[in-house]
């Protein structure tokens, strides 16, 4: 792990002070967390958290606020006896269980920061596991090291892909599927990617897949895991696809699930930005019109010539303003490159991961189109985001709810909600990011959080803006 | 019934039969593999203190347990709001394994200084409990240095479930209690425990105690303060509410400090007037008006709560209710406050309630109700199907179990917005139940298909005839 930047706190100016060893309010979350989402997104998987029962809980009911479903993690419940001897008894009893009463097809086990300390062999345990019970029907197993003081939830979510990828895909013989890997985006994200690819008539493997179970129709019974995800299989043949197309600007392919199909399966990687704002959506399609060996079809055309006159006819209330942005990294990014076009300054752009990759993305994709660089903070927590941006004064605060009351209720300013976890709005699943139709989503909602602002701050009950 | 889910878990879950001797497991660890409901001990811990409004909540961890409960409660706060914001030291790999307390020392020695907190509760996770990190001995440093109480939480996670913390959370506030003056208090007075003044509960309790003509000292831990517990020993009573979160507290003080104890439920109608009665009366020698006044209050709530009831029970009289909560003794309450609606509870459990509390709610629930400990989202959705209920009532793991079954849904946790203590939070019960149950949605859920009424087919003629096209000839004849 690299040492994590010391972070400057700043104040009244530019005097760097004493870097701060504690963390205010965290625009991040653990690296478990992520794992789980990612598990989520295959067919049959239960994910199953090895360590306390409180991890699997607290996240259980931080997801669950997000997307309003069931969201069933399990945990091996180690308690101190276990903690002292080690947790292997109780991750076996655990799987049993779930294997058992859910039927899981596929069990993705995640570590935290208990058994990663107290030294449970995972990976040794679970192959015990197979040869204990290889009389049973036994699911997919999948394991990922994810200690919570090992990174952020960005970082467990892209560990836990590539883990996946490395114990089920194998080398089997060529396909004409095309890996998609999305990144951490919206359920109508995923529908959409999966839509535009059928309109390529391109077969896209897209992993994680939880567009169905995260966002699911109401139920006769429960069921106990919900349909939906990328089937095993499919991953399974993986290592033969004829491309993979990964979503992303600052992951690191000697990390990621992209990278390890590239390195062992020859499967030639295309590393792409979030499709968020016109050019990363044009790189995109081009991509695809490559691929497919077709160009754009005619409904996406239309859709990019909607989205430009969208730019056009809304420029005026939009140009000149400035924001701060947060969150995931690549959404950061993504985020950074829409709004440089339609010539609102992110002038923060502000994560808790640490990839040490975000300032140079950041600059990739706003240059030549603003005027002032934005100022990239990486591994900052909202406490020092919130005291940059109250010398900064931006006119619009775009992120996921946690930078609510710390930010643009205590600014006074409006605020869009995008990315992970929205907490306080209803419809979070749904939020559209990506490609031409979640820019448009995402540039109506600018545009209309802009004009209702000036709309309520006048006298007047303007009826035309 | 069908049989338990899991096998292990069996004798967790009982019906109750008349005649029936009763008798359930409870207080076991959570099954691994299950997907219990519950959480750990920090959780307890956290809960339990958090409301202390200008204390500084240091999680001494990596960033995930501070992150999930960040601002998790409506606990509401007349002042500071310090318990708002979530401080972690973030441990990082190299913490791990050098040993987290120089940066807990740091971490503790710049928040103090920055936010001039009146403590510090600083809470052990568990990775803490694993490298050993001596949290006790940074405290009394620290402590030292800046004059402010800085008291160790010992809520290690996997030591044990969420009663442990609340323990470790009493365990801690006994440090503080003892050390202010309790010069002025008057011989009228209690402490409020157990309550966390979600939606501004606390204030609703809090004025009745005081148009009784009794003093509050400290509302624990609800918009709670470091120098009310200070000098909360010397109240005359504590007065606990809740299963267990407090308890361990009143019992340390009886204790030490003689204060008596009364338990005490703010939910519903008898439970609520029970409360304040049992206080009147443990006060009455000391003032023989009370016991008066008291009635005169719970009379003057009742004339406005009783008629609204009545038009809510109209919609609702035979509607079933399943309910599942943390401690058990808010499950007594709720099954008395459904009777109220004429609903009747058929499914009622509980995270970690103990033996007797479970005896208890067999006592006063009807034949049949499905008794569970520990339960988890497989058999509650088993019994939600099953037993066909019309609402559930539980935390927001809870609800999406409901919802997905096309069942009405009431959030009585801790992140609840709205007040349900109090005879106005009867009535504010008893509104968002009828406000669920009585929602259309349910008729197109797939479990109710079956009595879907499709739509009038359009009939222009219809329609037509029952506008007059010339109203004022009409009106003339």
């Amino acid at each position: 792990m690299s040492a994590p930047t010391p972070l400057k706190r700043r104040k009244g100016g530019m005097t760097p002070i004493e870097p701060f060893v504690s963390t205010t309010n965290a625009c991040k979350m653990c690296k478990p967390l992520g794992a789980c989402l990612a598990f989520l997104g295959i067919e049959g998987c239960v994910p199953f958290l090895h360590g306390s029962q409180g991890c699997a809980t607290y996240m259980r009911r931080y997801v669950i606020s997000h997307f309003r479903e069931p969201v069933d993690i399990a945990s091996s419940s180690l308690g101190e006896k276990q903690a002292i001897h080690g947790g292997g008894p109780n991750l076996k009893l655990g799987l049993l269980n779930v294997m058992k009463k859910y039927g899981a097809t596929c069990i993705g086990v995640a570590t935290t920061c208990l058994t990663e300390t107290i030294g449970d062999d995972v990976s040794m345990l679970l192959h015990e596991f197979r040869k204990e019970f290889g009389d049973l029907p036994l699911p997919a197993l999948v394991h990922v090291s994810t200690p919570s003081y090992g990174g952020t939830q960005a970082e467990g979510y892209q560990a836990a892909l590539r883990a996946v990828v490395d114990q089920l895909a194998g080398s089997e013989a060529a396909t004409s599927q095309v890996n998609v890997l999305p990144n951490f985006v919206s359920c109508e994200d995923l529908r959409h990617l999966a839509d535009v690819f059928d309109h390529f008539g391109l077969d896209a493997a897209l992993l994680p897949d939880y567009s169905e179970r995260l966002d699911g129709g109401a139920q006769e019974d429960y069921v106990k895991i919900m349909p939906g995800g990328t089937p095993v299989a499919r991953i399974r043949t993986m290592g033969g696809a004829r491309a993979t197309i990964e979503l992303g600007r600052t992951l690191d392919p000697a990390k990621s699930a992209g990278g390890l199909l590239a390195e062992r399966f020859g499967v030639p990687l295309h590393s792409l930005g979030l499709p968020i704002g016109l050019r990363e959506t044009d790189a995109f399609f081009d991509t695809l019109c490559t691929l497919a060996g077709r160009p754009t079809p005619r409904r996406y055309e239309l859709a990019r010539g909607r989205l430009v006159d969208a730019y056009v006819d809304g420029h005026k209330y939009l140009s000149g303003k400035t924001a701060v942005v947060y969150g995931e990294e690549d959404l950061v990014v993504g985020l950074c490159a829409f709004l440089a076009e339609i010539g609102i300054t992110p002038v923060i752009a502000a994560s808790g991961g640490e990839s040490g990759r975000l300032s140079c993305a950041v600059k990739a994709v706003t240059d030549g189109l603003l005027r002032q660089e934005p100022e990239v903070r990486e591994g900052v927590d909202f406490y020092e985001i919130a005291a940059r941006a109250r010398e900064l004064k931006p006119d619009l605060v775009i992120g996921n709810s946690k930078g609510y009351r710390v930010l643009a209720k205590e600014l006074g300013i409006p605020m869009l909600r995008v990315g992970f976890p929205i907490h306080d709005r209803f419809g979070a699943q749904r939020v559209q990011h990506l490609c031409y139709a979640g820019t448009q989503a995402l540039y109506d909602s600018i545009v209309n959080t802009v004009i209702d602002k000036k709309q309520t701050d006048s006298d007047v009950g303007y009826g035309y803006i | 019934m069908k049989p338990a889910i899991f096998e292990q878990r069996s004798k967790q879950i009982v019906q109750k039969r008349e005649g029936d001797e009763f008798s359930i497991a409870c207080n076991r660890d959570s099954l691994a593999g299950a997907v219990s409901q519950r959480a750990c001990v920090f959780c307890g811990s956290r809960v339990v203190l958090y409301p202390i409004a200008d204390a500084l909540h240091l999680v001494h961890g990596p960033i995930g347990c501070a992150a999930y409960t960040w601002d998790i409660r409506g606990a509401l706060s007349s002042g500071p709001e310090l318990h708002r914001l979530s401080f972690s030291t973030d441990l990082r790999e190299k913490d791990v394994i050098f040993g987290g307390e120089k940066k807990l020392e740091a971490a503790l020695l710049e928040l103090i200084a920055q936010h001039k907190p009146n403590a510090a509760f600083v809470y052990s996770t568990c990775i803490v409990g694993i490298i050993g990190d001596d949290v006790g001995a940074i405290c009394k440093k620290v402590s030292a240095a800046t004059g402010i109480p800085v008291i160790p939480v010992q809520s290690e996670g996997f030591k044990g479930n969420k009663r442990a913390g609340y323990e470790a959370a009493c365990r801690a506030m006994m440090q503080l209690v003892g050390t202010g003056d309790t010069s002025g208090i008057s011989p009228l007075s209690i402490n409020i425990l157990g309550d966390f003044n979600l939606a501004g509960e606390i204030w609703i309790i809090k004025e009745y105690y005081e148009r009784m003509g009794i003093e509050v000292v400290a509302t624990i831990t609800g918009d709670g303060r470091v120098g009310d517990l200070a000098r909360c020993h010397g109240a005359a009573l504590n007065v606990v509410q809740c299963s267990g979160a407090t308890m361990d507290l009143a019992k340390m003080m009886q204790e030490k400090f003689g204060v008596p104890v009364i338990r005490a439920s703010y939910f519903g109608i008898e439970d609520m007037s029970k409360a304040l009665y049992d206080v009147a009366r443990h006060f009455q020698d000391k003032d023989p008006g009370i016991m008066a006044r008291t009635a005169a209050l719970v009379k003057e709530e009742l004339s406005v709560l009783l008629p609204r009831l009545a038009e809510l029970r109209k919609d609702l009289e035979g509607k079933k209710a399943a309910v599942y909560v943390g401690g058990a003794f808010k499950a007594f309450s709720l099954v008395k406050c459904f009777r109220h609606l004429g609903m009747k509870v058929v499914v009622v459990g509980s995270q970690t309630g103990t033996e007797e509390d479970y005896k208890e709610l067999a006592a006063i629930t009807d034949e049949g109700t499905i008794i569970v400990d520990d339960s988890n989202p497989l058999e509650l959705a088993r019994f939600v199907k099953d037993l066909d209920v019309d609402i559930f009532v539980g935390g927001v793991k809870e609800r999406p179990i409901a919802y997905k079954l096309g069942v009405g849904f009431c959030d009585h946790n801790h992140e609840r917005k709205e007040a349900l203590e109090g005879f106005v939070g009867m009535i504010n019960f008893a509104e968002e139940v009828h406000r669920t149950v009585m929602s259309p949605v349910w008729r197109f859920t797939p479990r109710r298909r079956g009595s879907l009424q499709p739509v009038t087919a359009l009939d222009a003629a219809a329609c037509a005839s029952t506008v007059s096209p010339e109203p004022a000839k009409e009106a003339a004849s």
